[in-house]
């Protein structure tokens, strides 16, 4: 049980995909001009990646142990179609929130904190369970940082900053200031 | 005449300083900032870009006519994953402590914008010998950029330039450089020094054209 849950605060806090591996930057930097679209977007990506997880257990366990030099190219095969195939689901089943979702549904496929997690999962060696604690762990600690990141900008887009500075080279810096207050998390286990 | 020779030349050099693909347009970014805490993780995943995104392109372009449309974006995807299953298992054996250091990101090429975009936006369009060039000049751009980010970064918290040390013994490491925000921050800096250069240029070009326009 401890195990799970350090393998949760682990990928949610200390080993943070975005502020921590750099992972999925593009839409970290993108789409993080609004708070409400970016938690719609953290979402998804947790919708994504426990499938994502998912698939990439099934994958390991009864495929590429007989072939293991195709797990990237099934994994991005995998990815890609599990993410048409959501985009499918939801459009049926709930056409509000495919709305809300928009393009950045299909996005998705690009995000590399998709493929990050069924690769660094794999290199870790999780079990089912470990696998999606560790996906739903990875998801809401991309959503943490995307939703912080949008507020901060919200917060610092009426600011009177010099022109030379706005844009990514400020966002970046904000990135940086993130990641440092990130990094006290470090010690959080340490003791016990 | 009325076919119009393209430009060679300037299809390689745009990517190395005016559509530098990471200082200018910002693609690419997982691998510019995760892999660059020291110049010779920065180099080997440049190297490793670079192999993968001209034999792409050349196969992209050489392809162009055959790949139906609809699917263009996962056939692209296939032929990167291809090459990059290559390179990782090439550095495994070659060069196995790098290997190890770098870990995740060599497979994590396959979804580095920048490769994906020149497939898309230049070699499905474009014959194979100016395809190659436009990827070896955009290439040559991360190379740079990557090398130019991990000597920095390795510079200032490290004191050492691929593992050489510079400075003496009293220098203290400023070791939040080589640490993830380190990497933001000198990214960020980077770009404004950038953009800075590019606003000084115009302002030149500008003061040029008045001072032009008073002695006519």
């Amino acid at each position: 049980m401890s195990n799970l849950l350090w393998i949760f605060v682990s990928a949610l806090l200390i080993n943070n995909f975005v502020l921590a591996y750099f992972l999925g930057l593009c839409p970290f930097l993108g789409v993080s001009q609004r708070l409400d679209t970016a938690f719609r977007l953290g979402l998804a990506t947790l919708f994504v990646m426990i499938i994502t997880s998912i698939c990439a257990w099934f994958l390991n366990t009864f495929i590429l142990v007989h072939a293991p030099y195709l797990r990237l190219i099934s994994f991005i095969v995998v990815i890609a179609s599990t993410v048409q195939f959501v985009e499918m689901l939801i459009r049926k089943l709930s056409p509000a929130l495919f709305r809300a979702l928009g393009i950045f549904l299909p996005l998705i496929t690009t995000n590399c904190a998709i493929l990050g997690l069924a690769i660094f999962s794999t290199n870790k060696g999780y079990g089912f369970i470990e696998g999606l604690v560790y996906a739903i762990g990875a998801g809401l600690g991309f959503t943490l940082a995307l939703v912080l990141m949008a507020g901060l900008r919200e917060e610092s887009a009426l600011a009177p900053v010099p022109q030379l500075i706005k844009g990514t080279a400020m966002n970046l810096i904000i990135a940086g200031i993130l990641s440092m207050a990130f990094m006290g998390f470090a010690g959080l286990f340490s003791a016990s | 005449m009325p076919t119009k020779q393209p430009d060679y030349y300037k299809e390689f050099n745009k990517g190395l300083w005016k559509e530098n693909p990471v200082f200018v347009h910002v693609l690419g970014m997982c691998p510019v900032l995760a892999v660059t805490n020291t110049a010779m993780n920065a180099l080997v995943m440049g190297v490793a870009t670079f192999f993968v995104l001209t034999v792409a392109s050349f196969l992209v372009s050489s392809l162009r006519n055959l790949i139906p449309h609809q699917v263009r974006i996962s056939t692209y995807v296939i032929i990167i994953a291809t090459f990059v299953t290559v390179v990782d298992f090439s550095l495994q054996a070659l060069l196995p402590a790098v290997h190890k250091e770098l870990g995740a990101f060599i497979p994590l090429i396959v979804v580095n914008c920048m490769i994906l975009g020149r497939q898309e936006a230049f070699a499905s369009r474009n014959p194979v010998i100016i395809s190659v060039l436009d990827a070896i000049g955009t290439a040559l751009g991360f190379m740079l950029a990557l090398f130019i980010l991990g000597a920095v970064r390795e510079i200032l918290g490290d004191g050492a330039l691929l593992g050489i040390k510079l400075f003496g013994p009293q220098f203290e490491p400023w070791v939040i450089m080589v640490l993830p925000p380190g990497g933001f921050l000198t990214l960020g800096l980077l770009l404004l020094l950038f953009q800075w250069f590019k606003e000084q240029k115009e302002r030149l070009v500008e003061h040029l054209d008045k001072l032009e326009a008073k002695t006519l």
